[in-house]
C-alpha cells in the first residue's frame, strides 16, 4: 500500500444526458481495483448523479445510481459534494442518496461516505491529491 | 403560426433555455427534455428564467426523463406541465413546427 497514490476523480457532468457520469463510474472502479487512494468530487450537474429516486424503466437507458452505494465496499468513502453546487440547484443533502460504508477499524460500524464540503475545502483536498481525473 | 421548442441541456450547465425564452415567440410551447428537465425544478438559482417567461409560453416537462433523474412532479415549478410520449407527439402535432435548442 506505499505506493498507493490519492486519486481524484471529478464529476461535473449530469447522468444519462452524456456519458460522463457512466464512464467516470467505470474507471472509478477499476482504480479500486487496483487499491489506489480513490476520492470522488461531485460539483456543479455532477451533484445530480447522486439524486434518490432514479427510474429510468420509461427511457430504456440502464439506471446506474444503484452503483454508488456499493463504492463503500470497494473501500470508497470519501465522496464530496460541493455545497454551493447543491444550493445554486435547491437542493440538499436529502436529495441525495444515502451512502455508507463499513469501519473495520471500529467494529464495522456504518459510517456516511457524502461529505458536503464548500468550495474552499474542496479546494484544499485537491490540492492533496496526487492524481486528478475529469468528467 | 405557433411553434413548439424543445430544450435537452440542463440551464446550470448551458444557456440554452435562456435563448429559447429569449428568442420564442409569445404563446409558443417550450418542452423540456433529456437533462433540459432539471430547469423545471423549483428552488434553483435557474428557476427564475421559467418563472420570468411562464406568462407568455407555455412550460412542458417530458414525465419519463424526470423519473429518469430522480424529480418528483412535487418538485416541480408552478404551472409547468407534465407529458408522457404520446403528449410529446401531440405537442408536435399541435405545433406548425419544432425548434429544437441544443
Amino acid at each position: 500500500m506505499s505506493d498507493a497514490k490519492k486519486f481524484m476523480y471529478i464529476n461535473r457532468k449530469a447522468p444519462y444526458g452524456t456519458i460522463y457520469a457512466w464512464e467516470s463510474l467505470e474507471v472509478v472502479l477499476i482504480g479500486a481495483a487496483f487499491e489506489q487512494d480513490v476520492s470522488l468530487a461531485f460539483v456543479d450537474d455532477g451533484v445530480y448523479q447522486l439524486m434518490k429516486n432514479q427510474d429510468t424503466t420509461e427511457v430504456g437507458i440502464k439506471n446506474f445510481s444503484p452503483t454508488y452505494s456499493a463504492l463503500g465496499d470497494y473501500d470508497i468513502n470519501k465522496i464530496y459534494v460541493e455545497k454551493e453546487s447543491l444550493e445554486a440547484r435547491g437542493l440538499t443533502l436529502d436529495d441525495l442518496q444515502h451512502l455508507v460504508w463499513e469501519d473495520e477499524d471500529d467494529d464495522w460500524a456504518e459510517k456516511d461516505s457524502i461529505r458536503v464540503v464548500t468550495s474552499a475545502e474542496l479546494a484544499e483536498i485537491f490540492e492533496q491529491q496526487d492524481v486528478v481525473l475529469s468528467f | 403560426m405557433s411553434t413548439l421548442h424543445t430544450v435537452n441541456k440542463s440551464s446550470y450547465e448551458r444557456d440554452s433555455l435562456e435563448a429559447c425564452v429569449r428568442l420564442a415567440a409569445k404563446g409558443g410551447s417550450v418542452l423540456l427534455i433529456e437533462d433540459g428537465v432539471y430547469s423545471a425544478m423549483s428552488g434553483g438559482d435557474k428557476a427564475s428564467v421559467i418563472e420570468n417567461a411562464k406568462a407568455d409560453l407555455n412550460f412542458y416537462v417530458l414525465g419519463p426523463d424526470m423519473k429518469a433523474r430522480g424529480i418528483s412532479e412535487d418538485r416541480l415549478i408552478d404551472g409547468v406541465k407534465v407529458v408522457d410520449y404520446k403528449g410529446f407527439v401531440e405537442l408536435t402535432v399541435e405545433n406548425d413546427k419544432v425548434s429544437a435548442w441544443l
